[in-house]
């Protein structure tokens, strides 16, 4: 059910994304004001629910501690995992945000009847880590690789990095690896939500719909690229004038593109409501974007609250007697 | 009270079912089997704390006598905690449901239950935030994977936020840090807000606010349970130690949980601290008014836990001591570590820790000035400071279980290590995954560890019991080691269940059973009166 639903809107955003290829006179609305009206929403969306994070104070210092900490002179510190300075912290979050450390560590728990009685084992699980890190390295490529169509000239580090993503020199045009990665990865992702019994038990749809939007774009930038092209010259025109804010719409583009513009557009305008905006939030967790000085350096909480208190008067003038008959001082004989 | 029930034997709570019920989480009603929950916060308790909503009432009725209006009494708790807690807000937005701390966890592990899975505790409460505080949840309802907020989803949050020890092993490999330890903690805040607790926390908590510690020992007691050690010290070594309480003007106060006070084999790692101090000729104070380190108000909300925590820097202010040593704990460490210092501080009326034996200036703590007693301890052994005779331990096979909050709220590693090799001839990790910043919790935590969910306990425990046994069968293991008094109150129980024969100890005691103290009688027995290996007086 919960696929089902994602997949019909899916197909339901193909079918208005075609009509809108189909009907020229819809074009300067599907190739000009939606991808503005995207582009806004993804902006402001992410900024507003930025500061709206940023709003909220840390009130204490919780990182998460994954090695040993800083104490003794002799005992060697985890400067990564357990962070004293903000170098460490950087280190750290850089390690998470580029390489996905933490999921790199995950393990597979597995439950098995041994010859004294049960066995818990944890063995090494990389595929999901694997899979992610293909999937968000192809998606981050490709965005650059997008580039060559926004500016003019085509800046040399998006030359060099195409022809790296095309090294392989297979088909006219060249096919890019990322391509290839991002369909096989956004696939693997997908299909474990189906075939783990326990990741299938947590999916929502609102995991399934973005797996969906972004194969449907993949699969949309594919076709166009090499079964149902488009004039590459009007695509580039579109949109250098959508970047300049000199929008044009030159004729004769070719269907595909504006289907394919259309799906980014909804992923883009989808994306600062969703679960997609992990990609702003990994960067302001504060398990992993803390430094670890906790007995170091005070940590201020903006809104220290007042607390009613038990004090020591009150709990000698409750015990005094006692206290005294077991000869420990008091304050007040 | 309802009958005692029967705990089921191993072989039954093995076998687990891991396979998913064939209804949505959402549609699955949370269920109340005896032996698995805890018995309801008391009357009394809550009135002595002022906590709301105070009156008898059983997790096992129909009716848990919550107050009209409760619904809005929780959204705007929620409210207000999403505009004090970024970790809060972020936790409930980013969480894509990759599924990678499904089975780190040691109650999903032992239940099969999906609900225990990390990612469906938070989402209990996020698809109530969804349905209330987000856009996408009040329009689209359930495809957004929000819900209504109801009476059934208020027993499901008390049973699974008491269903979780805040040990934070999820977010240890959660991408994005998530730690469902601070959804925990927030879920029983609100929870708090309309007169849901356990006993086992309010009880505690309430004692502890009253009379200084949560065993409720009165000043007199804690004093009489000392001489008692005292006595038995004098037995063992011959040595008379001369604990005092409350003096003004001792160099150190020093801070235990109050579990070290009573009962084994907490009562041995408190005369282990007793001897070292002694042998050392330390200049420090036992404090009757702060005299629980752990704090069960942490387990409640911020604001009960910072209310506890108070005692401590009030009295080291009080007494006029320079620095403070706590006691083996895991939580109080996670409190002191990550939290007194903001509560309460700065504790500019103390000084940087110096150790007055090795002149080690204690820099990691020059804010709280607050020290680790297995740091105190591993620096001292570095200097030789310690006559130390390890084959007085040769006839134990020591592992060394990491407690949740000292690891992973501190990183507390090496130190109590270096400790157990310098007093122990025979020591064996147990498996890399299990172990340091992925150990697993003794299934009692954050005030589980109560007797009526013996059950939930015993299946919580088992990934720490069943590792235990790898190295029980592996190189004969027969004691478990560890810092921290809930873990002294929890593991034996775990081990007598799973691992029967394996004991457990605190470090200090083993520490103080190889300490050679000047002066002393040839020892005959260990701190718990056993025969010391080849010196066997009583055969």
């Amino acid at each position: 059910m919960k696929v089902l639903f994602s997949f019909l809107a899916v197909i339901l955003l193909i079918l208005v994304a075609t009509m809108g290829a189909f009907i020229t006179n819809l074009h300067f609305v599907f190739g000009i004001i939606i991808p503005y009206l995207a582009f806004a929403m993804f902006v402001g969306g992410f900024i507003y629910r930025v500061v709206k994070w940023g709003r909220s104070p840390v009130p204490f210092r919780i990182p998460t501690t994954i090695g040993q900490q800083k104490s003794l002179p002799w005992i060697k510190q985890n400067k990564i995992e357990n962070p004293t300075s903000a170098f460490g912290v950087i280190v750290r979050m850089a390690m998470e945000v580029l390489f996905f450390r933490s999921l790199f560590r995950n393990t597979k728990t597995e439950l098995r009847e041994g010859q004294n009685g049960p066995e818990l084992s944890y063995g090494s699980a990389k595929w999901l880590w694997l899979g992610s890190l293909f999937f968000h390295w192809s998606f981050l490529i490709i965005i650059i690789r997008h580039l060559r169509f926004f500016l003019e000239p085509i800046p040399f580090a998006v030359q060099i990095l195409e022809s790296v993503d095309g090294m392989l020199q297979i088909g006219l045009p060249a096919i890019y690896l990322t391509d290839a990665f991002i369909l096989v990865a956004v696939t693997y992702l997908f299909l474990r939500r189906i075939f783990v019994p326990q990741v299938k038990y947590i999916s929502l749809p609102a995991d399934f719909f973005p797996l969906f939007m972004i194969m449907s774009i993949a699969i949309s930038g594919i076709l166009m690229r090499y079964f149902y092209k488009v004039d590459l010259v009007a695509v580039k025109q579109l949109a250098i004038g959508l970047a300049t804010f000199q929008p044009v719409l030159p004729t004769g583009i070719g269907p595909m593109f504006f289907i394919h513009i259309f799906l980014v557009s909804i992923l883009f305008a989808y994306f600062p409501m969703s679960k997609l905006m992990h990609m702003g939030g990994i960067f302001m967790s504060p398990t992993r974007n803390m430094i670890s000085n906790n007995r170091m350096v005070r940590h201020i909480n903006p809104w220290n609250p007042e607390v009613e208190v038990h004090t020591y008067e009150q709990y000698e003038d409750e015990f005094r007697e006692k206290m005294k008959k077991a000869g420990i001082p008091v304050e007040k004989e | 009270m309802a009958p005692k029930v029967k705990l089921p034997k191993p072989g039954e709570l093995s076998k687990i079912d891991f396979k998913t019920p064939a209804t949505d989480w959402m549609d699955t009603p949370v269920e109340f089997k005896p032996g698995t929950f805890c018995w309801g916060s008391k009357e009394k308790d809550l009135l002595t704390l002022g906590l709301p909503n105070p009156r008898q009432w059983s997790p096992a009725d129909e009716d848990w006598k919550i107050p009209e209006g409760w619904e809005t009494t929780i959204l705007e708790g929620m409210a207000e905690r999403l505009s004090k807690y970024r970790s809060f807000k972020i936790f409930m937005d980013i969480c894509v449901r990759c599924g990678a701390c499904a089975d780190k966890c040691h109650f999903y592990i032992a239940t099969g239950d999906p609900k225990n899975m990390p990612v469906l505790r938070a989402e209990l409460i996020r698809s109530v935030y969804k349905k209330y505080f987000t856009k996408s949840g009040k329009f689209l309802g359930r495809l957004a994977g929000a819900r209504e907020l109801d009476m059934n989803v208020l027993k499901e949050w008390w049973s699974y936020f008491f269903q979780c020890t805040e040990c934070r092993r999820c977010s240890v490999f959660c991408p994005y840090g998530i730690d469902q330890a601070e959804v925990t903690i927030i879920g029983r805040e609100l929870l708090n807000l309309v007169g849901l607790n356990i006993d086992w926390i309010s009880g505690p908590a309430a004692a502890c606010y009253m009379k200084g510690n949560h065993l409720g020992l009165e000043p007199h007691a804690i004093a009489g349970n000392i001489e008692s050690m005292v006595d038995d010290i004098e037995d063992i070594t011959g040595i008379r130690v001369n604990p005092t309480f409350n003096r003004k003007g001792a160099e150190i106060m020093f801070v235990t949980p109050s579990g070290d006070l009573l009962g084994e084999p907490g009562i041995q790692t408190c005369m282990g601290y007793l001897m070292l101090f002694h042998e050392l000729g330390l200049d420090y104070t036992w404090s009757t008014y702060a005299s629980e380190g752990g704090n069960f108000g942490f387990f409640t909300s911020n604001d009960m836990a910072k209310r506890l925590n108070y005692k401590i820097y009030a009295e080291a202010k009080r007494l006029g001591v320079k620095y403070i040593i706590g006691g083996e704990c895991g939580h109080m460490w996670r409190v002191l570590n990550q939290y007194m210092d903001t509560w309460h501080g700065p504790a500019d009326f103390l000084e940087v820790p110096v150790s007055p034996i090795t002149g080690t200036v204690f820099e990691n703590a020059k804010s709280t000035k607050m020290i680790h007693i297995s740091e105190f301890t591993a620096d001292l052994i570095k200097h030789n400071k310690l006559n130390l005779d390890p084959t007085r331990n040769d006839h134990l096979k020591v592992t060394y279980h990491d407690s949740c909050n000292p690891s992973r709220g501190m990183g507390l590693l090496e130190e109590p290590r270096e400790i157990i090799k310098a007093v122990c001839n025979n020591f064996y990790e147990m498996p890399e995954n299990t172990i340091r910043e992925k150990t697993f919790c003794c299934g009692s935590g954050s005030g589980l560890n109560a007797s009526e969910n013996m059950e939930q306990r015993m299946r919580g425990g088992f990934p720490r019991a069943n590792a235990v046994k790898y190295v029980k069968e592996k190189h004969g293991v027969n004691m478990l080691a560890n810092i921290c008094a809930v873990d002294r109150a929890a593991l034996p129980a775990l081990m007598d269940y799973w691992n029967p024969g394996v004991g457990v100890t605190g470090v200090t005691e083993l520490v103080a059973n190889a300490l050679v103290m000047k002066g002393e009688k040839e020892r005959t027995t260990n701190l718990r009166f056993e025969d010391l290996p080849g010196k066997g007086g009583n055969e």
